[in-house]
C-alpha cells in the first residue's frame, strides 16, 4: 500500500496547458485532487497496515517483560494440532480442487459446445453459493451429511470436501469462464473432431492445454479458500487450520497469531502467484 | 448438476420446508412465528443494523479509493498493487482477521496498550467485543470489495462527458452534480447492497470474536445449532436460518433490479 503515488503525467499536464483560458482552475483542480488523493491513501494505508503489524507484533512479544522472540513462529510446524490441522486442510484444498475441475471443466466446455441453451442456468446455479451464507448451507447439510456419513462409512474431515466444492463454484466458474471466453473452443474442438479426436481427447489434449492457466487460476483459488474456511468445519466439529488457530488463540497466543499470519502470508502469496498467471496470459492475448 | 442439486438445493430446501416444521414433521407455524419474538427480532435488528452500517462506511470509503484509483494512471503498478491487495483483503476474514483486530485494538493490543502507556487512557475497553467492535472489523473486507465492485464503474466513466459539460460552460459542481452522480448513483447504490448482503451473511469473524452469547443473526444459528435440542423447538435454527435467506434474496433481487438500470449508462 505504501507503493509510489502516480503523480499525473506529462500528457496531462500538456491537455492543461493547451487550454490557457483556464490554467489557474486546471492547476487548483489537479492540486485538490492530488491532496485528497495523499490523504485517502494514507489514511487507508494506515487501517490497512496497522492490524497486520500489530499481528506481527502480538507473535513476537515475549510472555511477561521477557524480550521480544521469534520463538512462537518455530513452534508453528512442531506443535501436534496445528500440524494435523495444517496437513488436513491441504488435503482438503487438493481434493476440493480437483473434484471441482473435475466436475466443471467438462460441464462448461459442453454447455459452451452443446448446450447454448441452458449456459444462463449454469451461470446462475454456479453463482449461487455466493448468495447462501455460508451459516446457511451448515443448517440445510445436516441430512446431506447424515446420508453421506451413513454410504461413506466414514466420518473423516475429508468429507468436508463435498461441501467445500460447493463454495468455490462461483470462484472456478468465473476463473474458467475468462478463460474459455478467450479462446475458440467451437473451432478447436471441430478441428480436433474431423482429425478424428474423441470428445475425451478435445477435452484433455486440445482444449484444456489452451486454457492451462485458467484451470491453473481456479485450482489456486480452491486451495486459498479452503484453507480459509472457518464456518463450516467449525459447526460441524472438524478441527481444520482455522479452527485450530482459533483454539490456540485460546490457549497460547503467540503462537495462534504467528501461524494466523502465516496462513494469511500464505494466501496471499497463493493470489500472488495467480496475478502473475494473470499477467502472463494477457500479454500473450495482446500479442 | 446433479452434484449442485444435492449439495445446494438439497439443502435450501431443507432449510425453507423445516422451518415450517415441527419436531414430528407435522406442518405447523410457531417456527417462523418464533422470529418474531423479541430476542429473535432483535439479533436480526442487531445484524441489520451492523451491516447496514459497516456497508456504508465501505461504500463511502471504497469509493473514494476507487475515485483515487481511477484518476490514476490505468495501467500504472500502483493501481495494480493496490488491485490485487483488494481481492485478498477482501476474501480476508474470520479468525485471522478477528486476530488482527484483538491484536490492535483488543485488551492487550499494540494501539490500547500505547494508548495506555503514554496518555494513560483507555478509549476502547472491550467494545471490539461487542456490535461496535465488529462494525470496524467488517469495514476491514468490505472497503477492498467496494473498490472491486465500483472501479468499473468509475472507469466507464468518459472523460468526453467533463469535457462537454465545460465546452457547454459548466463548473465541477455542475459536473457532478448533473452529470457524474446521477450516473454513478445505481451502481453505488447496488454495490451498497452486495455489502449489505456480504457483511449480512459473514459468520466466521463474528465467531471468532464473540464467544459468549448471540447478539446477531448468524451467531443465533450457532447457538440453536449447536446447544442442547428442546422439545418442540428442534426447528428453530432451520427458522433463523430462512429469515436470513429471505434477507438476502431479497437484497439480491433489488440489486439485479438496480444494475439493469446502471446497464443504461455504463457498460
Amino acid at each position: 500500500m505504501s507503493a509510489t503515488i502516480d503523480t499525473p503525467g506529462p500528457a496531462l499536464t500538456a491537455a492543461g496547458a493547451s487550454l490557457p483560458s483556464r490554467p489557474g482552475l486546471r492547476a487548483r483542480r489537479r492540486r485538490n485532487l492530488q491532496i485528497l488523493r495523499i490523504t485517502v491513501l494514507v489514511l487507508l494505508g494506515a487501517f490497512f497496515l496497522v492490524p497486520l503489524l500489530s499481528t506481527f507484533e502480538f507473535s513476537i512479544r515475549g510472555i511477561g517483560d521477557a524480550p521480544r522472540t521469534f520463538e512462537a513462529w518455530g513452534r508453528i510446524p512442531s506443535d501436534a494440532t496445528l500440524r494435523s490441522a495444517i496437513i488436513d486442510s491441504l488435503l482438503l484444498a487438493v481434493l476440493t480442487s480437483v473434484v471441482a475441475l473435475a466436475l466443471m471443466v467438462p460441464t462448461m466446455i459442453w454447455v459452451r459446445l452443446r448446450l447454448q441453451s441452458i449456459s444462463r442456468v449454469v451461470e446462475f446455479l454456479c453463482l449461487l453459493p455466493l448468495t447462501i451464507p455460508a451459516i446457511v448451507l451448515v443448517v440445510g447439510l445436516v441430512p446431506v451429511y447424515a446420508w453421506v456419513h451413513y454410504l461413506a462409512g466414514t466420518d473423516s474431515i475429508l468429507t468436508l470436501f463435498l461441501a467445500y466444492v460447493v463454495l468455490v463454484l462461483p470462484y472456478v466458474y468465473r476463473a474458467l469462464d475468462t478463460g474459455l471466453s478467450a479462446i475458440d473452443v467451437r473451432t478447436l474442438s471441430e478441428a480436433a473432431r474431423s482429425l478424428g479426436a474423441s470428445w475425451f481427447d478435445v477435452m484433455v489434449k486440445v482444449v484444456v492445454p489452451n486454457m492451462a492457466s485458467a484451470v491453473l487460476n481456479a485450482a489456486l483459488l480452491c486451495v486459498a479458500i479452503v484453507m480459509g474456511e472457518f464456518t463450516i468445519a467449525s459447526l460441524y466439529n472438524y478441527v481444520n487450520l482455522q479452527v485450530a488457530i482459533q483454539q490456540l488463540g485460546l490457549s497460547d497466543a503467540s503462537l495462534s497469531m504467528a501461524a494466523s499470519l502465516s496462513a494469511l502470508l500464505f494466501a496471499f502469496v497463493l493470489l500472488l502467484l495467480l496475478s502473475f498467471v494473470g499477467r502472463r496470459r494477457d500479454r500473450r492475448g495482446k500479442a | 448438476m446433479l452434484y449442485v442439486g444435492i449439495f445446494l438445493i438439497i439443502p435450501t430446501l431443507v432449510v425453507v420446508v423445516a422451518a415450517f416444521l415441527d419436531g414430528a414433521n407435522r406442518p405447523t407455524l410457531a417456527n417462523v412465528r418464533e422470529l418474531g419474538e423479541s430476542y429473535i427480532a432483535k439479533t436480526f435488528w442487531n445484524s441489520f443494523w451492523v451491516s447496514a452500517l459497516s456497508a456504508v462506511i465501505g461504500a463511502v470509503f471504497g469509493a473514494l479509493l476507487a475515485y483515487v484509483l481511477a484518476t490514476g494512471n490505468p495501467h500504472g503498478t500502483f493501481r495494480q498493487a493496490v488491485t490485487s491487495a483488494c481481492g485478498v483483503l477482501a476474501q480476508f476474514g474470520g479468525v485471522t482477521l478477528a486476530f488482527a483486530f484483538i491484536a490492535t485494538v483488543g485488551p492487550a493490543g499494540l494501539i490500547t496498550t500505547w494508548l495506555i502507556a503514554n496518555a494513560g487512557v483507555d478509549p476502547f475497553g472491550s467494545s471490539l467485543f461487542e456490535l461496535r467492535g465488529l462494525i470496524l472489523v467488517y469495514s476491514y473486507f468490505e472497503i477492498p470489495l467496494m473498490v472491486l465492485v465500483f472501479l468499473p464503474a468509475l472507469d466507464g466513466i468518459r472523460p468526453q462527458w467533463r469535457e462537454a459539460t465545460e465546452s457547454l460552460g459548466g463548473t465541477t459542481w455542475d459536473y457532478w452534480r448533473s452529470v457524474a452522480v446521477p450516473i454513478l448513483t445505481p451502481p453505488f447504490l447496488g454495490a451498497l447492497l452486495l455489502l449489505f448482503a456480504n457483511a449480512f451473511s459473514a459468520y466466521a469473524t463474528a465467531a471468532a470474536l464473540i464467544t459468549q452469547g448471540a447478539p446477531i443473526a448468524p451467531l443465533q444459528i450457532r447457538t440453536a445449532f449447536t446447544s442442547e435440542v428442546l422439545l418442540g423447538r428442534e426447528n428453530i435454527g432451520k427458522a433463523l436460518a430462512f429469515g436470513m435467506i429471505l434477507v438476502v434474496a431479497v437484497v439480491m433481487i433489488l440489486n439485479s433490479l438496480l444494475q439493469k438500470r446502471s446497464s443504461r449508462w455504463l457498460r
